[in-house]
């Protein structure tokens, strides 16, 4: 004897979320089956595996179902075929969209193209999460990417509209889609400790200070891309290395502003020079695009590196981007 | 020319993309109604065409608006080659018909492809402006209100009942005419679609006609089916109860002496405080059901056996003492007199005194006398030809006389059946029946229809003219909470054999010591504790035949089934401690090799009634001792049982304060419990003595099968913690009842694997299945702890071996396969409570050859003390927190706030949430209009099932397609609800060879508004029909 077929259908579309997290981390039915078991539910309900077999086929159906809408979520607050409660779409949406921490910095500023794609299994083996999850995650950016390309105004906004994305994500999201549509490089060996929420981070910063939208929120542009007059402008800045004067002048204000505030001040006198060259230096090479992929690793080797060679504390290098900052703005070529 | 339709059709979304070059539609939309056909324009290249179009207005007769759907058909506009066309979308414009429903209907509609499925939605506004029309020999009966409720509706007054009302219409099948051979299959699903929609609106048309007639305005408890006959044709049938409805003005309805009002509460104000509460005494009598034979297979068609049983209330007489003797006499003579006077009362001149009701307004139900059912096997008889090649086109030149005469075979063979219940409820010294329903299963040829209800007596001033207001008792004042279960017969000259005693409520008259119903519980009956759902299942293997000799095994076979069935029901609810059925609904299925029985039915401990005894088992040979200890240990796992069931459904009734002198009440009954296993014809005669004037209720193990059905009386799996299940539409005991609900359909086909598998194999088969889908059920439905399944109706089906066949192509297949559709749940939540229905069907399958009217059919008839053939059940579910499925409101709306400001989103308005349930009422709310009628039938066929994710994945979408065109078609209507839901029919079929599979599903409802009830609000309408049983009882002490 066996069962042919076996469904259960809910006028208000019953759903599970532990099943539908089994689900989106691309678990095998049977394997769900397998983790639900372990997980006690059968002794809580007097039921058999054959009960919950079948409870997680029935709500595999259903998300598949769903699947659809949830690549257009503003769809599935219309559409008529799921009766699902405002939350409980919610909910689907969100953790559709949710995305595992160590994939995404797998991805994160490459091309979100077929070849990506043709490489998940590699990655996949990398991060351990599951092939069909890495596809489901990786079709989120792309779609995501997809409709915010274009599309006017600010970018994080948009998503949220399209996507019905809570603000934390709809954030991550852009950050995404800041870094493929940049291509910033993050792969390379040397940035492996730096987190997604830190690239976020430093997403955020860009598209609020350094692109089209930052300045003029009325000017019908997207933010996904960095602003080209900035990057140009930032090409004067190398007045602040090429010429001796300012660079003394540049320094000795750093310094006496900086002085008995650290304990890392003579490192930091020491290494000025070098330090300033190597900002100034990627400052004015974003005008190549080659360059602006690059941005991330170069901060690390040509500033951070040194500095951490020099154990600054993250105080001291906060107080001393301030200082270095502000002071050049003292400066008379920069009034 | 009385009707005037209007439409527009405003805009469409969603819709597919037909060209793959652009990724676009070029979309236009037909408007068909009867034979007019207008065209909006093409709206080129969009997904969300704005058609904005004109009012298409069609002038029609009142008889094709009652007949005819409106069709709109989705194309695809293509220059070069035909239009493709996207979907239909049918339109029942019955509802616009009553001034009272809806006025209009619009909305977004799905698009829907028997094909494809749904294909995006549609938004029209349709109309009706209607002259009326005066003639008397008009054909159509617009303004006739149905309603599939089986009970008067909530904001309607029952002023009369005028009675039973029925129709059947029978054309061929468009799947099985010749040019099915050359059409696509598309056109073929939707000519069957057309035409089903058309019978059924003729089939209204011509009830109404009859309601008119009878003076009525209404059909209440409105039954529509549909037999697939195969090659045979298509029968479209209904029943009805013909009412003269009065609307309640919004306010008053608390106010006045509502009939429709059920009480919620009825018990929670003891009945009678004077009297001393009733109870049993320790070693309660009990007698097991009786055979009765009243067989009346009297038709022409009589390969009949006769099925020498029924299972009566089980009622003897008693040795009362003397005193009392005199009283007695004098109610004997009573009843005499009443019985004279019924036969005066309306009811009994009416042909069939039948209600399709269940659920009845206090004082209408006067006695029940028990269950009554009717089967009758007929032979669709096939056109064997093979000579001619041409059958079927032969058979089309002549249809139309086939046609001509079908329904005229069709009625007789119902009449018959009807004719054989009224006599079985007169014989139960009742004038009517109530919960009265039909139903048929076909498996090739053979056809059974079955006919069962709850013979009852009724208060005629119900259909009288001018009668209502006051609920004045006919009878000898029984008091409400236990009038219904008082014997309507004479009980000197009882029916069959029962065990008689005083009312334990008012001590005054008799009853019997088990009542098998059909019906729903009486609002205003005393339950002590909760009652619980009870399934007797049972598989019967048969020999392969064909024809008559078929037709014979099979009316050979069932008298036994239902003997079986109704003791195993017997024994749990013995197992269960309850004394009393409602909604008892038996169905027996018919398949190739196999016959299957399903009886559910929810149990309940009347106070009335006598408590049940235990179940004692004996043994055949008491020398062994090993033999005896086996017995003494499953003895003492019976009693374990009983006890622990008394604690779970909360079963305590008071003891008995004071032996009433010379009450009947015996020692224990002794009586011996027979199976009927073989087919041996000693069976008939040891069932006589069954007849029993022994002393306890015993189940003897005289063999192996004894051995495991006490087993499996055992092995019935307990309900977790916090679920309750009923089939009925409310759960005995339970009051407090949440608005959370949930309906569901579930469904399952299991394959057996053995075709060799005997008797025991394929019942322990059966039982298994039935409860890992309660399990299953009750699995998933556990984060709604504690919750209730309501209305629980279960379908079974046996396809046959070769029932996988989508469009005739030759099947494979050769093992058997079995069909179980659950269906329909609810949640419903209260203060602390939440409750959790639904009901469910199995789902039946069959193929039938082509038959003539020359059948040779036979019939067997079984009457009992109850039975039924459908199975419905409800599950409930209570629940701490008062919160789960909360729709609509806040989110909904921020949610839709948020699209409207983004500018690349189509439209919309959140989706409007409609409830669905197969109860006639939502719990804490009030329904304030009813909508009109919704009979929706689908066809949806794959060619690429594999694609789709099996057959699972096919039904489940369907299943889920079909549950949203419901909902957007009561949202058109402007209703946020559907009341009395059911899936009357669900057929697949399936050729996974051929990576095919077809389904058609048959849902009816009754579309409402309904506004919660604020819990002050609540309160009130629990007082008033407080009130009418106080009364009552008053009156009688």
């Amino acid at each position: 004897m066996s069962v042919e077929l076996d469904v259960f259908v809910g006028n208000t579309t019953i759903m599970d979320e532990e099943v539908y997290q089994f689900w989106l981390d691309g678990y095998t039915v049977n394997d769900a089956v397998k983790v639900r078991m372990e997980g006690g539910v059968l002794e809580e309900c007097e039921a058999s595996a054959e009960v919950l077999r079948s409870d997680t086929m029935d709500q595999y159906r259903t998300f598949q179902m769903c699947e659809r809408l949830l690549h257009s979520p503003a769809k599935l607050a219309n559409q008529l075929l799921f009766q699902i409660p405002p939350h409980r779409q919610a909910m689907l949406i969100e953790r559709y969209y949710t995305f595992d921490g160590l994939f995404v910095r797998e991805v994160l500023g490459k091309k979100l193209s077929k070849g990506t794609k043709k490489d998940l299994d590699d990655v996949s083996a990398k991060t351990g999460v599951t092939l069909k999850s890495c596809r489901r995650q990786f079709d989120n950016f792309k779609r995501v990417f997809k409709v915010v390309e274009e599309l006017k105004g600010p970018l994080v906004e948009n998503i949220r509209q399209h996507f019905l994305l809570s603000d934390k994500l709809a954030r991550d999201y852009a950050a995404i889609v800041f870094f493929a549509n940049n291509r910033f490089e993050t792969g390379k060996k040397k940035l492996h400790y730096l987190t997604f929420q830190d690239f976020a981070f430093c997403a955020g910063q860009l598209i609020s200070n350094w692109t089209v939208g930052a300045l003029d929120n009325m000017v019908e542009d997207m933010d996904v891309d960095l602003e080209k007059e900035f990057l140009q402008d930032l090409k004067e800045l190398k007045i602040l290395i090429t010429d001796k004067d300012l660079l003394d002048q540049h320094k000795s204000l750093v310094c006496t502003a900086l002085r008995g505030k650290t304990k890392a001040f003579n490192e930091m006198e020491a290494n000025f020079k070098n330090l300033s060259r190597g900002l100034v230096n990627i400052a004015a090479k974003l005008t190549n695009t080659k360059d602006v992929r690059d941005f991330f690793i170069d901060l690390v080797e040509k500033f951070i590196e040194p500095c951490r060679s020099d154990k600054w504390t993250a105080g001291d290098m906060r107080l001393y981007l301030t200082h270095y900052t502000n002071s050049a703005h003292i400066l008379d070529t920069f009034k | 020319m009385p009707g005037k339709l209007k439409a527009k059709i405003v805009a469409g979304r969603h819709l597919p993309v037909m060209d793959r070059a652009s990724d676009l539609t070029d979309a236009f939309v037909e408007v068909k109604f009867g034979n007019t056909t207008f065209k909006t324009d093409v709206y080129p290249k969009s997904l969300n065409p704005q058609w904005n179009s004109e009012w298409f207005k069609f002038e029609v007769d009142d008889e094709d608006l009652q007949d005819e759907p409106l069709q709109i058909t989705v194309l695809d506009h293509d220059t070069y080659s035909a239009n493709d066309a996207i979907g239909k979308v049918y339109i029942d414009i019955d509802p616009l018909l009553s001034c009272e429903a809806a006025t209009v209907i619009s909305g977004w509609l799905p698009i829907y492809d028997t094909i494809h499925g749904i294909r995006g939605e549609i938004n029209v506004v349709v109309k009706v402006d209607l002259f009326n029309d005066l003639n008397r020999f008009r054909q159509s009966s617009c303004g006739v209100k149905f309603f599939c409720t089986t009970s008067i509706p909530r904001c309607y007054r029952a002023a009369l009942v005028h009675g039973f009302v029925e129709e059947l219409v029978v054309n061929e099948d468009p799947e099985y005419q010749w040019i099915d051979r050359i059409r696509t299959p598309r056109a073929s699903n939707e000519a069957r679609q057309r035409l089903i929609s058309l019978m059924s609106g003729e089939l209204q048309r011509k009830i109404g006609l009859k309601v008119l007639e009878m003076g009525g305005n209404a059909v209440v408890g409105y039954l529509q089916c549909f037999d697939l006959e195969g090659e045979s044709g298509l029968v479209v049938r209904a029943i009805g109860t013909a009412c003269t409805l009065d609307k309640l003005i919004p306010g008053t309805e608390s106010k006045e002496p509502v009939f429709s009002e059920d009480p919620p509460h009825p018990l929670s104000v003891p009945p009678t405080p004077l009297r001393t509460l009733p109870s049993s005494s320790s070693p309660p009598p009990f007698s097991p059901s009786k055979p009765c034979s009243r067989q009346s297979s009297s038709s022409d068609t009589d390969l009949s056996l006769t099925p020498k049983m029924g299972m009566g209330s089980g009622i003897s007489v008693g040795k009362e003492a003397g005193p009392l003797k005199t009283l007695l006499r004098q109610q004997a003579q009573s009843a005499l007199e009443q019985r004279v006077h019924f036969f005066s009362d309306p009811v009994y001149f009416q042909e069939f005194p039948f209600f399709t009701l269940t659920c009845f307004p206090p004082g209408f139900l006067v006695h029940i006398g028990g269950v009554v059912s009717a089967r009758s096997v007929k032979l669709l008889d096939r056109i064997h030809n093979p000579a001619l090649g041409n059958t079927r086109s032969y058979k089309l030149l002549d249809w139309n006389s086939v046609a001509a005469d079908e329904p005229e075979t069709r009625d007789a063979w119902w009449e018959e059946i009807r004719q054989e219940i009224k006599s079985h409820a007169k014989a139960l010294g009742c004038h009517a029946v109530v919960g009265y329903s039909e139903s048929t299963t076909i498996c090739e040829e053979v056809c059974i229809l079955s006919a069962s209800g709850t013979a009852a007596m009724l208060n005629p001033r119900f259909m009288r003219e001018g009668s209502v207001c006051v609920y004045s008792r006919f009878d000898d004042a029984s008091p409400p909470s236990c009038g219904f279960c008082h014997i309507p017969y004479d009980e000197f000259n009882m029916p069959f054999p029962a065990q008689l005693t005083y009312c334990y409520h008012c001590r005054r008259q008799k009853v019997p010591d088990v009542l098998f119903t059909t019906i729903d519980l009486p609002a205003e009956a005393a339950v002590t504790g909760k009652g619980c759902l009870i399934q007797a299942r049972l598989c019967r293997t048969k020999k392969k035949a064909q024809g008559e000799v078929n037709a014979t095994a099979i009316s050979n076979l069932l008298p036994f089934m239902e003997y079986e069935l109704h003791t195993q029901l017997m024994n749990k609810l013995k197992l269960r401690c309850m004394n009393a059925l409602f909604g008892l609904r038996i169905q027996i299925s018919v398949g190739e090799n196999m016959l299957l029985g399903l009886a559910s039915a929810t149990g309940v401990y009347l106070s009335a009634l006598p408590a049940p005894g235990g179940i004692q088992i004996t043994g055949k040979t008491p020398s062994d001792l090993s033999y005896d200890q086996h017995i003494s240990t499953m003895q003492k796992r019976i009693n374990d049982t009983i006890a622990m069931n008394k604690e779970l459904y909360n079963i305590h009734p008071l003891e008995c304060i004071e032996e009433v002198v010379g009450s009947p009440i015996p020692d224990r009954q002794r009586s011996r419990l027979f199976r009927s296993t073989s087919e041996s014809s000693d069976e008939l005669s040891e069932l006589d003595l069954s007849h029993g004037k022994k002393d306890a209720f015993v189940l003897e193990i005289d063999d192996t099968d004894a051995v495991e059905d006490i087993q499996s009386l055992l092995t019935d799996a307990p309900m977790p913690a916090g679920f309750y299940s009923c089939n009925t539409e409310v759960m005995p005991g339970i009051y407090n009842w949440t608005s959370g609900l949930q309906m569901f359909t579930s469904v399952r086909v299991y394959r057996l694997s053995n075709a060799n598998l005997t008797n025991q194999g394929l019942n322990k088969i059966f039982t298994d299945l039935c409860e890992n889908l309660l399990k299953s059920l009750y699995f998933k439905l556990r984060s709604m702890i504690p919750c209730c399944l309501c209305h629980l109706n279960f379908t079974v089906a046996v396809p046959e071996e070769e029932l996988i066949q989508v469009r005739r192509h030759t099947p494979k297949h050769t093992s058997p396969i079995l069909y179980i559709f659950p269906k329909n749940i609810l949640v419903r939540s209260g203060e602390n409570e939440e409750q959790l229905q639904f009901s469910m069907e199995l789902c039946g399958e069959s193929t039938s050859s082509n038959n003539q009217p020359t059948a040779k059919p036979s019939v067997s008839s079984v009457d009992y003390g109850s039975f039924a053939d459908r199975c419905s059940t409800w599950l409930e579910l209570l629940r701490l927190k008062a919160h789960t499925i909360r729709r609509g409101s806040v989110k909904t709306k921020v949610r839709s706030r948020s699209l409207r400001s983004t500018r690349s989103l189509p439209c919309g308005a959140p989706v409007t949430v409609v409830k669905m349930t197969p109860l006639s009422f939502l719990p804490r709310t009030r329904i304030v209009k009813y909508l009109g009628i919704i009979n929706m039938f689908f066809i949806r066929e794959t060619t690429s099932l594999r694609e789709e994710g099996g057959v699972s994945g096919f039904l489940h979408s369907f299943i889920a397609e079909v549950f949203a065109m419901v909902r957007a078609h009561v949202a058109a209507l402007g209703g946020n609800a559907v009341v009395s839901y059911s899936m009357k029919e669900c057929v697949f079929m399936e050729n996974p060879n051929k990576n095919q599979a077809q389904c058609l599903i048959n849902v009816s409802g009754d579309a409402v508004i309904f506004v919660r009830e604020s819990d002050q609000e609540a309160i009130p309408p629990l007082i008033m029909s407080g009130q009418p049983s106080t009364t009552g009882a008053d009156g009688t002490t």
